[in-house]
């Protein structure tokens, strides 16, 4: 190919960069400004003196969060829900990816099955009616309420089942004629070959949980229960300035309110921080496995 | 009986026996609880006992002047949020695919599809710090441009805006991965050709990889309006507060204030139900153009 090199080509190219880089800066400027806040000390931060860097770098604020009591309790209710969610998802995803992915001649059931759930995905009760059916069926402050209602993910289901019918039609039938029943053939035959898809949709799960705060919302008052997204939402978007207790306002003038929801905002996108490396590998090829037919 | 066992398609409906029962108990079971929205709700009498109220509850919604107010909102957050979240992306993609560097580009892209990852809930807390009064951004226009400090997130001028752009933010680099993908599956010998034909950068941009993509953006543009009622609940909901109700409430907030924090049951659910109907009519229509004319499918 030959490269074109005219002036206004090359020009050209250098103001892209600098666009891009640009561009690069203003996505994760905000994110580091909030890690450089919650490391400043609080009399600077409250003066909106600090920028992308730390001033008079302290963790005061990380001290004051690690010895919050709910901050804990909260950071472990949501490892455990993402874990156990993600877990169960995951095979129910699989169970129902492999019988929707059989051609309607070989599951004469399978189109009533595919309607009825792209259906519920479609066409949803609304708030008030779910709200009613979670409380009468006595699930409210329970850890369950958390992670049952959501299991079902439509979509991931679809992603599943699209991948298991590109793989070769031959393994399946030779399988079958070794005498495999249908459990056999999708725990050792498709399962092995799927893991692209498996590793895709059970990366997102663990960010979508892990981010899910409104569940816990409405069906949960049990502090115990209450995971961190949910904890953040009260305590750094609703707090109310006039009713600060007593005993806060020690707290407020030593550590200001933002370094120290600085240093929560931190910590609570820490592990979306940590896992993102792996996730970015995945997620291309995830978004393009759904686009792929046949 | 034993013949019967070996059927595979008997173990096909015992592995979809799980998921369907969990659809039947959260998904389809509430559907029931719609009848709410024709009762007046006696909680003594429960759903069923109550008095039918036939369709007074979309009378009075469709009455209140707050109603247009809200779907004003909704209707103008989400367009905004459609058009941006179709124009920036494009823009974006066509930029990023005239860089040769293949580090540079990799690092780019990276860093713009990170902020997708953040919850509402982390966005919402980093953003009410830089908007705020003595915020970076405050400072920048200040400092900078000589703009008084603004009120963004409590000024009904401002809101909107700003939960428009927020969203461009933390979504355009995401949206951009399908145009990506598209520009890539572009025939390489169509730009050889031109080059032969002497046509320069700005020409193949134009006449080939533009049309290359057209019918990938409006695909996507066909598919986003099926969200026109859906303004994003996260989002309003994780930033708005009661100065900007006027400019910021959206059906979804709305119902959520008046079902679950007044209790408004049957209100609520009226709302609700004429929102999932329009929207489930507008899925099947977008969804039904969509495999008509790009053939697209979903499974």
């Amino acid at each position: 190919m030959v490269q074109n090199k005219s002036f206004g080509s090359r020009s050209f190219d250098v103001l892209l960069l600098l666009f891009m880089a640009a561009v690069s800066i203003i996505s994760v400027a905000p994110i580091i400004h909030t890690i450089a806040l919650s490391f400043s000390q609080a009399s600077l931060a409250a003066a909106g003196q600090v920028f992308l860097w730390p001033k008079g770098f302290n963790t005061g604020a990380y001290d004051k969060v690690f010895s919050d009591h709910q901050f804990f309790v909260s950071f472990w209710a949501s490892i455990k829900r993402t874990f156990v969610y993600s877990g169960l998802s995951l095979f129910i995803t699989v169970m129902m990816a492999y019988p929707l992915s059989r051609e309607s001649k070989d599951f004469k059931s399978r189109n009533v099955y595919m309607w009825v759930f792209v259906f519920v995905m479609m066409f949803n009760a609304g708030l008030v009616p779910t709200y009613l059916t979670i409380k009468s069926l006595g699930m409210m402050n329970h850890f369950w309420v958390l992670v049952i209602p959501g299991l079902v993910n439509v979509y991931n289901a679809i992603l599943v089942l699209n991948f298991f019918r590109n793989l070769p039609k031959e393994l399946d039938e030779s399988a079958g004629m070794d005498g495999a029943g249908a459990w056999r053939k999708l725990f050792q035959i498709y399962l092995p070959l799927s893991h692209p898809v498996l590793a895709t949709i059970t990366l997102f799960n663990i960010v979508n949980t892990w981010n899910e705060y409104f569940a816990a919302m409405i069906y949960v008052t049990k502090s115990s229960l209450i995971p961190l997204q949910t904890y953040l939402q009260q305590v750094v978007l609703t707090i109310d300035p006039t009713k600060v207790t007593t005993e806060n306002v020690g707290l407020l003038t030593q550590v200001s309110g933002e370094t120290l929801n600085s240093a929560k905002i931190a910590v609570t996108m820490l592990p979306i921080l940590l896992i993102y490396p792996v996730l970015q590998r995945y997620f291309i090829t995830g978004i393009t496995l759904g686009s792929v037919k046949e | 009986m034993a013949k019967l066992w070996q059927r595979e398609s008997l173990h096909f409906h015992f592995m979809l026996l799980p998921a369907l029962a969990l659809v039947i108990i959260f998904n389809i079971y509430p559907m029931s609880g719609i009848i709410l929205a024709f009762k007046d709700f006696a909680p003594t009498k429960g759903i069923w006992g109550s008095p039918w109220a036939g369709w007074d509850h979309f009378k009075f919604v469709l009455a209140n002047p707050e109603s247009a107010k809200i779907l004003r909102n909704t209707l103008i957050i989400s367009f905004g949020k459609i058009i941006t979240l179709i124009i920036v992306p494009v823009v974006f993609a066509l930029l990023l695919n005239e860089i040769r560097l293949r580090w540079f580009k990799r690092t780019v892209q990276t860093v713009v599809y990170l902020p997708h990852f953040l919850s509402w809930v982390v966005v919402a807390g980093i953003l009410k710090d830089i908007l705020s009064l003595d915020g970076p951004v405050n400072w920048v226009f200040h400092h900078w441009f000589g703009f008084e400090p603004q009120m963004f997130l409590g000024s009904n001028h401002w809101f909107r805006s700003i939960i428009i752009s927020t969203n461009v933010w933390k979504e355009f680099g995401f949206s951009t991965i399908i145009y990506l993908a598209a520009l890539t599956s572009i025939n390489p010998s169509l730009y050889e050709a031109a080059e032969i034909d002497g046509a320069g950068r700005f020409k193949k941009l134009l006449h080939i990889t533009l049309p290359g993509i057209a019918m990938t953006i409006a695909l996507l543009a066909t598919l986003s309006l099926n969200g026109v009622l859906n303004a994003g609940f996260d989002q309003v909901f994780n930033m708005y507060n009661a100065l900007v109700l006027d400019s910021g409430d959206i059906i979804d907030t709305y119902v959520y204030r008046s079902g679950l924090q007044s209790a408004q049951y049957e209100v609520a659910t009226a709302i609700g139900l004429a929102n999932s109907a329009v929207s489930f009519l507008l899925v099947v229509f977008t969804y039904s153009m969509a495999s008509k004319f790009a053939n697209y499918r979903i499974f």
